[in-house]
């Protein structure tokens, strides 16, 4: 239950809300390997705890990477932070998005609002394993153009012949060009094999499940589709109660869920 | 003069329809371009087209006078834009724009609509096209309502307004 | 068969020195607020000489009783969850350090789980309560991650469970399969037999150690009749057992019932006070508080139990997962009983009756499980099915 008090390297605006932090660890702890989706609980001296999962590259352990929304006491004292600033990380805790089992399948990710951070590490580990995964999609949605984020990465994927990268945004700005819908409206036109595809999803719950519909509709197995729950967390190991999601406990047997596996609960409301 | 019927055949819209209703619809179809920025229609006019997109995008705006146009929705190449034509008074509810260069053909709603009248099966065949699309745009206008990325709108109920000014 | 000992009400306190001498601290039921409390004791005269209890849904009573004995009651408002799961427990500080950057000198955090915890021999835990135990092990000492308080004062505990003579109002461990006689879980199990002439006490040891303690206190083997007098003493308790609960299928009763109109009618009385959870033995749910000074040079997190029927229990940015009174009632409930069993492979409701008697309203989980039984609609559909209806 301890905390390792990490430094920040750097601190990098992302949007209106949202920030990311890069923490290297001091008092000689080196390298921090995580699996794409897991999460860390991040404390701040005095203030409090929370969980943020990590959006860095898994194959660069020297660097832990958080991007965070300020939405609360806590995440809004971490937008204040600086280079130098210590901050408390216990983790990595959790189960992650599949990334072997997709291995010779095509890959459909499908992300909405601050949900493309927990899916960059499985963008970053299928990029530097390209040659092991047929298709790959990415379906990014969010509230307006100025919510995108990572949209210089976007960019770069976007300018690659080996990936499909859509994005869309609920409400369109004066000089946004773009694509204007829900993320669902993606659906229907990437390129996969509905029966070779697997898909990850990332976001808001009824988005999730809006999401889950469109696949379905296309062909995608249930068996086939995860999804990242979010649920309130206090101790990251099953201990505190607080993110249980019927018989399941979100930060031990989750965050990443196969459909299958919740589908039974997964439209019970308040559960 | 070429005809237009193996580029409708091929559109998702009309994919596996009766080649026999191609050919009577494509005699109601006409080949069609918008520069950036020109509108296919505007809110208010007779809706007498609809659209079959084959490349560029399209924004269906609504105008406010406090707000300018306010972008709903963008349609792309595989889609389809308009069904006042099918729905008195025929008056189109939007505007449409490109954003960037458009190429679609037009079809002949009034046209259609004779042909539909004529052969009801036909007309089925169409109407059920357009009731998918119609569902599937209902459920993102629903999906689009619920603002789902606000920071507040994570979780419905009293409760949510309750904690609003209780931040952690 | 193992040997049984006769302990003397007079050399109770002999085996009370015994578990002083090996440097526990003894813990066990007295009166306080007029209830049956477990606090620390010291000797025999510390505990309830001659009184029982009335229970029932909403109510408890403790009523003098014509027999003098010391442990004719059942459960009160305590369990001892609070000994190995204390109530409030801080888990670490730290303090802020003058670090090479003078602007962000921060901590590091020390001591988890350190200092010496304290070594308890519990005196009266009836059957329910070893079950409670178990299942509190299952959440804190044996799965991936492990609670370091919990684990430190689970090895060093002592046990001396007491059979229960007294079936209570509200007690339902038949229907659990969790008493009243004890069978496991414990250093020694005693049996109250209080006859005309003689007050005694039927003692078995269920570990080594337990049985070393047992040999220092008594040399005198149980006769065939003292043994008899026990199990009929432990069979009277279950035939006035207040409640019952049918657990056929009781995972797949809960889940196929998420929307059960009963919810509402527990929804409308229940006070969301979470009473339940508190005097529940096996209630484990906590949360941790981050405190600073004023100068904000120390740090600490403190961990207290927690409730699931307060609002901001499921919290998330942007509101609560259940907000209303029926989905908090509903997530305890289920939790309890279904849910547990594929979280921990066993029950979370030990049959003890604490919920009933506590609630203020009196709901009776019991009566709540058997109202969605006995009113299912025949023709209800899958959940699946259910989870697939769109409009």
């Amino acid at each position: 239950m301890l905390p390792h008090p990490f430094t920040v390297e750097r601190v990098r605006r992302e949007t209106h809300d949202t920030f990311t932090l890069e923490l290297k660890g001091t008092n000689g702890i080196g390298g921090f390997s995580f699996a794409p989706g897991q999460f860390n609980m991040l404390y701040r001296f005095g203030t409090g705890e929370v969980p943020i999962s990590i959006s860095g590259d898994p194959e660069r352990s020297d660097t832990l990477v958080h991007t965070i929304r300020a939405v609360g006491t806590v995440t809004e004292s971490m937008e204040r932070l600086k280079k130098g600033d210590i901050i408390g990380v216990r983790g990595p805790f959790g189960r992650g998005w599949p990334v072997l089992e997709a291995r010779g399948c095509d890959v459909l990710i499908v992300a909405g609002g601050i949900g493309l951070a927990p899916l960059r590490p499985v963008m970053y580990r299928l990029l530097s394993r390209r040659e092991q995964y047929g298709k790959i999609a990415i379906l990014y949605g969010t509230r307006t153009p100025s919510d995108i984020l990572y949209s210089k990465e976007l960019e770069q994927w976007r300018s690659r012949f080996d990936l499909q990268v859509r994005v869309t945004v609920d409400r369109g700005e004066k000089d946004w060009k773009g694509h204007i819908g829900v993320v669902t409206t993606l659906i229907p036109r990437a390129s996969f094999d509905p029966h070779e595809a697997v898909a990850m999803i990332c976001g808001p719950e009824v988005m999730m499940r809006f999401t889950i519909r469109e696949l379905e509709k296309r062909g995608v197995r249930r068996s086939n589709i995860h999804v990242s729950m979010e649920r309130n967390m206090k101790c990251g190991i099953g201990f505190c109660g607080h993110c249980q999601y019927g018989p399941t406990f979100v930060c031990k047997d989750g965050p990443v869920f196969p459909y299958e596996k919740i589908e039974h609960i997964f439209r019970i409301r308040e559960i | 003069m070429h005809t237009l019927e193996p580029i409708l055949t091929e559109h998702p819209f009309l994919k596996g329809l009766n080649h026999a209703y191609i050919q009577l619809i494509t005699g109601c179809a006409r080949n069609v371009r918008f520069e950036p920025g020109q509108f296919l229609f505007r809110e208010g006019e007779e809706a007498n087209e609809f659209y079959i997109i084959r490349h560029g995008r399209v924004v269906m705006e609504i105008f406010t006078p406090e707000r300018t146009a306010i972008p709903i929705q963008t349609v792309e190449e595989g889609e389809i834009i308009g069904w006042s034509w099918l729905i008195p008074p025929y008056h189109w509810h939007f505007d449409a724009q490109a954003v960037d260069m458009v190429r679609a053909i037009a079809l002949d709603g009034k046209c259609l609509r004779n042909k539909c009248e004529e052969d009801h099966d036909m007309g089925y065949e169409l109407l059920k096209r357009f009731a998918h699309i119609m569902e599937q745009r209902l459920q993102a206008a629903r999906l689009q309502l619920l603002d789902v990325y606000h920071p507040h709108s994570g979780v419905a109920g009293p409760s949510a307004r309750a904690l609003k000014n209780k931040k952690r | 068969m193992k040997p049984f000992f006769i302990i003397h009400r007079n050399s109770l306190d002999s085996l009370f020195g015994a578990l002083v001498g090996r440097n526990f601290t003894l813990v066990g039921p007295t009166l306080r607020d007029r209830a049956v409390a477990y606090s620390e004791i010291a000797t025999v005269n510390d505990l309830p000489f001659g009184w029982t209890d009335e229970q029932d849904g909403g109510t408890y009573r403790l009523k003098k009783s014509d027999r003098q004995t010391l442990f004719d009651y059942a459960a009160g408002p305590h369990s001892w969850k609070k000994f190995l799961f204390p109530p409030a427990l801080q888990l670490w500080e730290a303090e802020r350090q003058i670090g090479p950057h003078e602007a962000s000198p921060e901590y590091p955090p020390s001591h988890e789980g350190r200092g010496e915890q304290p070594r308890y021999a519990m005196i009266g835990v009836r059957s329910c309560d070893l079950h409670a135990i178990a299942v509190q092990d299952k959440v804190f000492a044996e799965g991936s991650h492990r609670d370091p308080t919990y684990e430190a004062r689970r090895k060093n505990l002592f046990i001396v469970a007491v059979n229960c003579s007294h079936g209570g109002g509200t007690c339902f461990c038949r229907s659990m399969n969790t008493g009243p006689r004890a069978t496991s879980g414990f250093d020694l199990a005693l049996t109250e037999i209080l006859e005309a002439d003689r007050h005694v006490f039927l003692a078995e040891s269920g570990s080594d150690r337990g049985a070393q303690v047992l040999r220092e206190v008594t040399q005198e083997e149980a006769q065939e009749s003292d043994i008899r007098a026990a199990e009929r003493i432990t069979a009277d308790a279950s035939v006035p057992m207040g409640r019952l609960m049918d657990t056929t299928d009781i995972r797949g009763l809960l889940y196929n019932n998420y929307d059960h109109p009963r919810w509402d009618h527990a929804a409308a009385r229940c006070l969301a006070c979470g009473n339940c959870t508190i005097v529940c033995p096996t209630c484990f749910c906590n949360t941790v508080e981050d405190f600073t000074d004023l100068a904000g040079t120390r740090a600490e997190r403190r961990r207290r139990w927690d409730v699931c029927f307060a609002v901001d229990f499921s919290y998330i940015h942007g509101g609560s997962v259940r907000s209303t009174i029926r989905s908090r009632y509903r997530q305890w409930l289920t939790h309890k009983v279904a849910t547990w069993i594929d979280q921990f492979g066993t029950s979370g409701c030990v049959g003890c009756g604490r919920c009933i008697t506590w609630c203020p309203v009196g709901i009776d989980i019991t009566e709540e499980v058997r109202e969605i039984r006995a009113n299912r609609p025949d023709d209800r559909k899958t959940l699946s099915e259910v989870g697939h209806a769109h409009t």
